[in-house]
């Protein structure tokens, strides 16, 4: 059964299109990452998904519309923006009693005990936590709630390393389970690379590449060629090429590579040859993808990420 | 296509229908909580008001000002508890001016309007809520302390009285309490609440809509208005009419015997007239107007 269904989806503020017709299917039970460069739409894809935002095209969360019927909506999906979105004068325990008197699938008991486990104080205003805190604070409220679709958007922005494991641990370990669906969208993909089942790039409005991560580690390798073998790798037509510390990395798609057909061999054992072979980073795939765009913004895209990388 | 989709639907909804509702009357009464929690000033500022009132009337009593005509003068026995019941009349309008100019503005400029939206709380029950404020809460608020600061005014006169060797009874009689309570209670609810509604919900409307200086947007089309009837009219029927439905004077709540106090135990209400015309009944179909606009408006807005 499909958690979330859109079918041609578009979304343009004046001139400039948002959503250009996305198509995409979430089933129950996926953790589904949303990935791409600034401005390609993922904000506004989850917007519409939250009934935040008008849209057209077609559109079911949970079998509802959202534009239609947020509120009722939200009694079953959870969300979470940035990190400022708490408003800052309300208190950890009004906090509480808020989410708790509006709302029928809260445990209050849950909250709390999530709370016990940091130094966040029941009196404490949320401008008076770190942004750490106020993140935890949100997780608490959230992950207490029974929902079946939780998403995220861009949910660790600014926080320090310890704090961004802490986040994804704690919602793998104490909320994730196979009722449940989480779509998250965020820059920082090498931490969400072991949590994710499945992965889709966006880029202006368009969905570019889908695919399970069963699939990203079967289906694409990466390969440290030596250097006196660059030519013949490059023969097989990688993907994707880049340099890192004086060694070309090339990056194939086995499917393209099997109609190549080299020596009969099996692909996987024939790149060994090659040299080092490993499954890519879901940033590097990213790069390789976007690149295959043979988009003008292309050198932008791969810088920020590869910035987020690094 | 359709049957299919409604199939999806139901079997999500009969999936987690069951213990899935709370009240609307519970969701209501939160969002009223979350804004006294947000504006503290809507009951902080009567009760400064009220305590700095009754800090200066204790002093004028036992210096002397107010001792001579609360003992010696009936008429004017109600002096002190006017004067109280204006200065919370008076709080009371400029707290709903700045608590409706900011309502749906500060929660979109602290993007709190995203949490907020992520929990199963209509727009209308929101806009509501706030709207329940100046319409509801801050009357009931002021009356109850102003007639708090009746008895205390009493009491301190009443010290006063005896401190001087007076006798307190003429005092305590001439106070028709249960009278003046009631006409403030009912001033209060009509040229304070019924009367100023429309200006009230043009001002959500305004906090709703604007991305920055609301009370210039608020304003502005008021100044505009006025300014192009009087120029083409020399009138200033609609400033006049603003500032009238604002401050709270309406010809039809009640006659008054000698003065323009409200809580002159002479005065004679005509809630049937005030009822039956039809300023009222125009100002509150313009106050729906704005409030479902406001509803509307909450829907497409996103944080500034």
């Amino acid at each position: 059964m499909a958690c979330i269904e859109a079918r041609g989806l578009r979304k343009s503020f004046g001139t400039t299109i948002a959503l250009d017709g996305i198509d995409m299917r979430v089933e129950e039970g996926r953790i589904l990452g949303l990935i791409g460069p600034n401005g390609a739409g993922k904000t506004t894809a989850l917007q519409a998904i939250l009934g935040l935002t008008p849209y057209q095209g077609e559109l079911r969360v949970l079998g509802r519309d959202p534009w239609a019927e947020r509120d009722q909506l939200m009694r079953d999906v959870c969300f979470i923006a940035d990190v400022a979105v708490l408003p800052r004068w309300i208190k950890v325990s009004q906090a509480l009693d808020y989410v708790a008197g509006v709302h029928p699938r809260f445990d209050r008991a849950k909250a709390e005990a999530l709370l016990a486990k940091t130094t966040i104080r029941r009196s404490s205003r949320v401008r008076e936590l770190s942004k750490g805190m106020v993140t935890q604070l949100h997780l608490a409220l959230v992950m207490a709630i029974d929902a079946r679709l939780l998403v995220l958007d861009e949910p660790t922005l600014g926080l320090d390393i310890l704090y961004r494991k802490q986040f994804y641990d704690s919602l793998l370990n104490d909320y994730f389970d196979r009722n449940r669906t989480i779509v998250v969208a965020t820059h920082q993909v090498e931490e969400v690379q072991h949590v994710l089942t499945d992965l889709m790039f966006i880029d202006r409005g368009r969905i570019v590449f889908e695919c399970s991560m069963e699939e990203l580690e079967s289906r694409y390798l990466e390969v440290t060629v030596h250097p006196e073998k660059v030519a013949a790798a490059r023969a097989l037509k990688p993907m994707h090429e880049r340099q890192a510390i004086g060694r070309s990395i090339l990056l194939f798609d086995l499917m393209t590579l099997d109609k190549n057909k080299v020596d009969g061999q099996p692909p996987a054992g024939l790149l060994s040859d090659f040299g080092e072979v490993r499954t890519p980073g879901i940033a590097d795939l990213f790069v390789a993808v976007m690149g295959n765009q043979g988009v003008v913004t292309q050198g932008v895209a791969n810088q920020s990420v590869v910035n987020h990388v690094l | 296509m359709s049957t299919q989709s409604n199939a999806t639907s139901e079997s999500f909804q009969s999936k987690s229908a069951a213990p899935a509702v709370i009240p609307s009357t519970r969701v209501f009464y939160w969002s009223v909580r979350r804004e006294l929690w947000e504006y503290r000033s809507i009951y902080l500022a009567p009760l400064a008001v009220a305590g700095v009132a009754l800090v200066a009337f204790c002093l004028s009593s036992f210096v002397g000002i107010w001792e001579a005509p609360l003992r010696l003068n009936q008429a004017h026995a109600q002096a002190p508890f006017d004067m109280a019941a204006g200065l919370m009349m008076l709080t009371g309008i400029v707290v709903s001016v700045f608590y409706c100019l900011d309502a749906l503005h500060g929660e979109r400029r602290d993007r709190s309007i995203l949490f907020w939206k992520s929990l199963p709380v209509s727009d209308a029950t929101t806009v509501l809520a706030k709207a329940s404020i100046p319409l509801v809460i801050l009357p009931l608020l002021i009356v109850a302390i102003a007639l708090a600061m009746h008895w205390i005014m009493l009491l301190i006169s009443s010290a006063a009285v005896l401190a001087s060797g007076g006798s307190v009874s003429a005092l305590w009689t001439s106070s028709s309490f249960l009278r003046t309570s009631w006409l403030l209670l009912y001033h209060v609810l009509t040229a304070h609440t019924l009367w100023p509604a429309p200006v009230y919900c043009w001002l959500l409307l305004v906090s709703g809509w604007a991305r920055r200086a609301t009370f210039l947007w608020a304003a502005l089309p008021v100044i505009a208005i006025g300014g192009v009837e009087q120029i083409v009219f020399h009138t200033w029927h609609f400033a006049v009419l603003v500032g009238g439905r604002l401050i709270g004077a309406v010809p039809t709540v009640a006659s008054k015997s000698r003065d323009m106090l409200p809580t002159d135990p002479m005065t004679h209400i005509m809630p049937g007239s005030f009822l039956s015309s039809p300023g009222l009944w125009i100002g509150l179909a313009f106050a729906a107007v704005f409030l479902a606009a406001a509803v509307r408006l909450r829907r497409y807005r996103e944080p500034i």
